[in-house]
């Protein structure tokens, strides 16, 4: 079996990291924010804490799964899989090297921009069949959130699109590597994709639908064990996706000296946005949702179809 | 519009660079297990009986603490021995209910009840967070070393009659008339 695009073997050494990437991204996280809160954070559990996630672990599997008797049994188990499913179906369209991807999809950036639709559902699905009413307050906002980013999400990538003349993210990186990377050209859209890539993985500060302190976790306050744990490393591979993601659209994904090979510089430049996502959750206070959705239909998508147009402009100008 | 911006760059993009500058500002935290912290003298922890400078138990078993305790964590017997002193028969204090308030310490009269720096009295059996006289009685003075509640104060005890205490004048015969 050959280490190709589309193996068996790629396929499934693609799945094993990134899911073992997102659950080490637990103590990453906590590591990190307690450096920036001048804390230590977990350190006790190995070698600098590098297994508290086993322990994590032990413990989200060996607790009691249950599901609340007045839930809505089937989309309560339902929701905590499609979050899962679909983020780990995005990752099969990215290119991590060359010669390492699962799939190279001529539709690659709509498919992503489709998953990470369809996972709305999930935290939706989760509100609604909870019978809770933080949970349905979760569920609410992450609708009103959904319609906010989604619009400019789309069209803040479409200037890369055009720039590079395919959907195919594997040749938007190497038209990167004709063109230098499209962080210059496309720098607004960057700063756009970025502002939607957060809310897009509910993070801080747009983690409106499972705001702890206002609705007690929104969506997933009924969840526990596993289920829970499926969320909780869900947002985690969403984090992991739109770093990748950022990467390969504006930061030239694996390209970079040639002294270390391309999967190297693909991971460096993923953890720099890893961090930044985290850095982001350690500093900025969370909006309110209508603000978030003022900023997003009055500011954000106006930028974004100005930054399509000039970029449109720019390119059958010179061509 | 440009105001927006402007105060997007200048607050939200300076509020991460001050987060993120607290990388290489060293951590607070002290690593208790390895590392004890200092424990400030008039840290209220773990109750103790002191023993006045002669070596005699300073309860008198008056109850003032027993009666302050607001969780009512503290009993006692008193008795009385040959010699007139009072003491406590018994004295028995619940630590699983105690809440390290320290107003036992304060009502006490004789300096007997004190709060010590001691923290570290975890117990796997719940029994065995109930101490008893012997457990709490210490063989010094505690915080205050030169205090003696029955040679300060005027009741009589064997080999102190009345008017013997420091700076007690001699009882003056009230129904007296003589100069």
């Amino acid at each position: 079996m050959t280490f190709e695009v589309g193996s068996g073997l790629s396929i499934g050494v693609i799945l094993a990291t990134v899911i073992v990437v997102a659950a080490m991204l637990i103590w990453v996280e906590r590591r990190l924010l307690s450096f920036w809160q001048e804390r230590l954070g977990p350190n006790r559990v190995g070698p600098f804490g590098l297994l508290q996630v086993v322990a994590d672990m032990i413990k989200i599997f060996t607790k009691e799964d249950w599901v609340p008797p007045f839930a809505d049994k089937f989309s309560f188990v339902l929701a905590p899989a499609i979050i899962m499913t679909v983020i780990l179906l995005s990752f099969s369209v990215i290119p991590f090297a060359p010669g390492v991807g699962v799939v190279d999809s001529n539709i690659g950036v709509l498919f992503v921009l489709a998953m990470a639709s369809l996972g709305a559902y999930s935290v939706m699905l989760a509100g609604l069949s909870s019978d809770n009413k933080y949970a349905l307050l979760g569920s609410l906002r992450a609708a009103a959130q959904m319609i906010s980013y989604e619009v400019f999400m789309g069209i803040s990538i479409l200037g890369v699109v055009a720039l590079s003349g395919s959907f195919n993210l594997r040749e938007i990186v190497l038209a990167q590597e004709e063109n230098g990377w499209y962080i210059f050209p496309q720098f607004i859209g960057f700063v756009i994709f970025l502002i939607a890539g957060v809310a897009e993985s509910h993070r801080l500060p747009f983690d409106i639908p499972e705001a702890e302190q206002e609705i007690c976790a929104g969506y997933h306050t009924e969840y526990s064990g596993m289920k829970f744990g499926m969320f909780f490393v869900g947002e985690y591979l969403g984090l992991v996706l739109i770093s990748s993601l950022i990467t390969v659209l504006f930061f030239g994904g694996w390209l970079g000296p040639s002294f270390l090979p391309g999967i190297f510089w693909f991971a460096l430049k993923s953890f720099v946005f890893i961090a930044f996502f985290i850095l982001l959750r350690a500093a900025i206070p969370r909006p309110r949702y209508d603000q978030l959705m003022t900023y997003g239909w009055l500011f954000l998508l106006p930028v974004s179809l100005l930054n399509l147009l000039i970029t449109g402009v720019i390119i059958l100008s010179t061509s | 519009m440009l105001t927006l911006i402007k105060d997007t760059l200048t607050s939200q993009v300076v509020t991460l660079w001050r987060v993120f500058s607290h990388l290489w500002v060293k951590a607070d935290t002290v690593e208790y297990p390895d590392e004890m912290p200092y424990m400030f003298p008039r840290w209220r922890g773990r109750i103790i009986l002191s023993r006045d400078p002669d070596g005699e138990e300073r309860c008198v078993a008056c109850n003032l603490c027993a009666v302050a305790c607001p969780v009512d964590c503290i009993a006692l017997q008193k008795t009385e021995d040959d010699e007139g002193r009072w003491y406590p028969e018994f004295f028995r204090i619940n630590f699983s209910r105690c809440i390290m308030c320290g107003f036992c310490e304060e009502a006490c009269p004789t300096n007997a009840i004190q709060l010590t720096p001691d923290f570290e009295m975890a117990e796997y059996e719940r029994q065995d967070m109930v101490w008893e006289k012997e457990d709490l009685l210490i063989d010094g003075t505690g915080k205050y070393h030169d205090y003696n509640f029955y040679r300060v104060a005027g009741k009589k005890i064997g080999g102190k009659d009345k008017g013997e205490a420091r700076n007690e004048a001699v009882p003056v015969n009230v129904r007296s008339l003589l100069p």
